[in-house]
């Protein structure tokens, strides 16, 4: 190809310690081309981008823009070769204004003139079809308004390519086709524009090319056109695997747990859970679909005995007695002593399900350290089931005695839910647990669902990925802004159903 | 500039975090930074004073271990910075930042104080040797334990709230000071009970300090049994890690707090005892003597290791002694001493950065790349 590329990566490598983060990858995008950076979690993407964007330094190789080698050593040198990325995580003053938010840091001559910055802006959106008002709070923004916002940002500042950090994570279907509808339009403006995603359906319908990564190399690039879902996962993985998950009809249901008009709100008064009401049954997963931050986290720990509950109850039908018992306001340990064999995987694997510094026996005790009356702890009995877990789940790690942060996010996940299967729960709670998994590990936490699932257990997991919801759950209760609503049957439901439920706002009238 | 290129401002060097390092590398690390502060104090004394550095350093020797009376009296400052250090080892373990150590000491040592002077006489030597271990425990246990009712149920900070209970315990003990001042006028206690010797440590084979020791080993390893092996060791760590996850698991947080510094605390108070009835015999504002801090440093430099505890707490008695006694040998002034302890410590702790990171030269990067 004759054409000079925008960008160019040529044999960079970059380590942690004697963890190889990337090693000789060598990648290339053009003007006006989108390009897809493909790979699972831990392949290296995100500190690819981060070393073209300033905030790491490759150890080796060099960068290229527009021909010429370059050293980018800040974010403030990323910004002068017009390069601009958007993280997942977005970067913004919550109590500042969108323009404000968006000439923050410049440094131009003399005063900052909002009035005429605010033109600035409207004129970017006008050319790419942003949706924004300059002089809204962040705080009053969605999420969406949000990423568009720290995209006008890098536009703001002059960038010819923009490098975004799984863009699509935290919308809907809806937005996404929005995100993606102004993408296209930067690309016929000729800028380079690069997306790192692991959602393989994205790839196919908005890149020109696609990179793939796998464990910190560089496998191919290829014309999207030319490719096919099963090609792309297997460079990704490297080797064909079936992404099927077998799904059984439910049996012998019964009602487990009942959740009546349960309320909750914040310290400062905003409703966390509005007038929530559902049932989970023994025997099916109960999928919970919804933009991040809808309140799921605060169903699942209202539940778990974590969260302060305005009103409302949740009652649990105990499986041997029949017996109804009251969780409200009760505390994990209560719960635990009632007999309540409640099981749950938070969100926040190592910052509440685990001890990220302890090794997997000392976690595994986390569960059953007030065994026995003995002032001392008994350490035989975690560490053989430490060992079970690993051997069973193939977790990958040096030993026993390895702390958990040091393993991978697929590995941390398998020690979490291995533990908590370990109980043998009568109800099974799990907030996005295949997030940050490969695909491998990921479909074995929907074995594992689907295991508890049969052996009688009531399923509840929250998604965010509406395919594996639709092909995992059995029903799907849809929550926003804290409210219920709907309940589909996830035999019978589209994706675009669901998508117009998350954005809903009165309470719901759809039940299956 | 010593950038060859600065056209294209590749930075000299930069910083990259280390695996865990083999135990034999981190020790030699150590080793090697203690053999650089030896050298770097004897530069800085031959510059200062003109003194031959290996008299100096043979005077320091001396000074912790030159006669017998030396070492026992090394052995028995050790004694008491280890137990201060136990005392705050388990709430620093939680990531409560205690440092009101001098503060809990200090009410430990009026406690037991006060027992000596106002009963003193008036009750027989066991029964008031069991007041003061309860009185100065106590005392020590109330003041752990304000602040953390008050993290736990109201989340202030710690680290203000026990700082300040240091200054009110300094006060109080002032002000008694002058209440008890013997002889009047004076506004110091001096020897409390010089001739009944009630409430005095006995002797242990004829060693006065030998009984403070004890007490602190045994102290030592029950902190390094109770952290290892119980079930509130196991708790404290998990509070300390993520609040979140103890409370996930069911753990009562509040309750840990409270019960933890209580123990850091009640620990402090001991050495309260151990200063007041074992060593000193008396009491003023600067009993504790800033070990409130300095064990907080050796609680940290042993990674809350009990039984490493030992052997840091150790060094800095070594090291204090030593250059105090330089300071007196050589009639330099006492800055000398602090000069000195002052760059041994700078090389230990800032060792540490060596053993957790290591530096890259852009440089040598690019001959080794060249080689390859």
């Amino acid at each position: 190809m004759s054409e000079t590329p925008a960008l160019e990566l040529r044999h960079i490598s970059k380590r942690f310690g004697s963890v190889i983060a990337n090693h000789d990858v060598s990648m290339s995008v053009r003007k006006g081309e989108i390009l897809s950076v493909l790979g699972e979690n831990g392949s290296g993407k995100t500190t690819l981008m981060n070393m073209i964007a300033g905030i790491y330094y490759p150890d080796d190789g060099q960068i290229l823009i527009n021909g010429s080698e370059v050293v980018i050593r800040s974010p403030k040198d990323a910004y002068e070769h017009k390069i601009g990325m958007i993280h997942q995580h977005f970067k913004l003053v919550e109590v500042f204004t969108a323009t404000e938010n968006i000439v923050l840091g410049l440094r131009d001559k003399g005063r900052i003139d909002l009035k005429k910055a605010a033109e600035n802006i409207r004129e970017i959106s006008g050319k790419y079809g942003f949706d924004i008002d300059p002089d809204k709070k962040i705080y009053q923004m969605s999420v969406s308004e949000k990423q568009t916002v720290e995209i006008i940002k890098v536009l703001y500042r002059g960038a010819d390519i923009l490098i975004l950090d799984e863009p699509t994570a935290v919308l809907t279907p809806q937005e996404t086709q929005k995100l993606f509808a102004v993408l296209r339009r930067m690309r016929d403006d000729g800028k380079a524009i690069i997306i790192i995603t692991h959602k393989l359906h994205e790839v196919l319908s908005l890149s020109d090319r696609v990179s793939v990564l796998r464990k910190g190399e560089h496998i191919a690039t290829v014309v999207t056109a030319e490719t096919s879902e099963s090609a792309l996962t297997e460079m990704m993985v490297g080797k064909k695997i079936s992404l099927n998950i077998n799904r059984s009809e439910p049996k012998n249901l019964t009602e487990r747990l009942m959740v009546k008009n349960i309320n909750c709100s914040s310290r400062e008064g905003v409703k966390l859970l509005d007038n929530v009401s559902f049932t989970a049954r023994s025997g099916e997963i109960l999928g919970i679909a919804g933009i991040a931050g809808s309140g799921q986290r605060e169903l699942l720990e209202s539940i778990a005995g974590l969260q302060h509950l305005d009103s409302g109850e949740i009652l649990y039908l105990d499986p041997k007695t029949g017996k109804e018992e009251n969780l409200r306001d009760k505390t994990p340990l209560q719960i635990r002593e009632m007999g309540v064999r409640l099981s749950f995987v938070p969100e926040d694997r190592l910052g509440m399900g685990l001890v990220g510094n302890m090794d997997i026996a000392d976690n595994m005790m986390l569960r059953s350290y007030r065994r026995g009356k003995s002032i001392f702890l008994e350490k035989k009995q975690p560490r053989t089931l430490a060992e079970e877990i690993i051997k069973q789940l193939e977790v990958v790690t040096p030993g026993v005695s390895t702390p958990v942060r040091r393993l991978s996010g697929g590995n941390v996940q398998k020690v979490l839910v291995g533990r908590e299967i370990a109980s043998s729960p009568s109800v099974l709670m799990a907030a996005y647990p295949v997030r940050g998994l490969d695909i491998n590990s990921s479909y074995l936490i929907y074995k594992l669902l689907n295991e508890q699932k049969e052996n009688g257990v009531a399923v509840i997991f929250v998604g965010e990925d509406l395919d594996v919801l639709l092909e995992l759950c059995d029903r799907i209760m849809v929550i926003g802004s804290g409210k219920i609503t709907g309940i589909v049957d996830a035999r019978g439901a589209t994706k675009e159903e669901i998508g117009l439920l998350m954005t809903k706002t009165e309470g719901g009238e759809m039940y299956a | 500039m010593p950038n060859p290129t600065p056209a294209k401002r590749e930075p000299l060097f930069h910083i990259v975090k280390r695996d865990a390092l083999p135990l034999w590398k981190s020790i030699l690390v150590r080793v090697v930074a203690i053999l650089l502060a030896l050298l770097v104090s004897a530069i800085v004394v031959v510059f200062v004073t003109d003194l031959n550095p290996l008299d100096v350093y043979k005077s320091m020797f001396d000074g912790a271990f030159g006669t017998s009376r030396k070492i026992w009296s090394t052995l028995q400052n050790t004694a008491i910075l280890l137990c201060i250090s136990l005392a705050v080892t388990p709430a620093f373990k939680m990531r409560f930042w205690n440092i009101g150590a001098e503060g809990q000491v200090m009410v430990g040592c009026l406690g037991t104080a006060a027992c000596m002077i106002l009963i003193g006489d008036k009750v027989p030597s066991p029964v008031l040797m069991l007041i003061m271990v309860v009185v100065s425990i106590a005392c020590g246990t109330l003041w752990g334990v304000l602040p953390a009712i008050f993290k736990a149920y109201w989340n202030t900070n710690e680290t203000l709230f026990t700082l300040m209970m240091n200054y009110v315990a300094i006060q109080l003990v002032s002000f008694f000071c002058t209440v008890w001042e013997n002889p009047k006028g004076s506004a110091t206690i001096g020897m409390i009970n010089m001739s009944s010797k009630a409430g005095w440590f006995p002797s242990l084979f004829g060693q006065k300090y030998l009984l403070n020791i004890l007490i602190v080993l045994v102290l030592t390893v029950g902190m390094y049994i109770y952290l290892k092996y119980n079930k509130h060791g196991y708790e404290i760590a998990v509070v300390g890690e993520s609040q979140n996850t103890a409370r996930y698991v069911g753990m009562n947080v509040k309750k840990i707090i409270i019960r933890t510094m209580a123990l850091s605390g009640a620990i402090c108070g001991v050495a309260g005892l151990l200063l007041v009835a074992g060593t000193d015999h008396t009491l003023t504002t600067s009993s504790a003597g800033g070990m409130g801090f300095t064990a907080i440093m050796v609680s940290w430099l042993a990674k809350f290791n009990p039984l490493l505890m030992i052997l840091t707490s150790f060094l800095i008695v070594f090291l204090e002694r030593g250059a105090g006694e330089i300071a007196t040998d050589f009639r330099l002034n006492e800055s000398i001493a602090d000069i000195l302890t002052g760059i041994i410590l700078f090389f230990i702790i800032g060792c540490e950065f060596f053993v957790n990171y290591q530096i890259v030269f852009t440089k040598k990067r690019k001959e080794a790349a060249a080689d390859a």
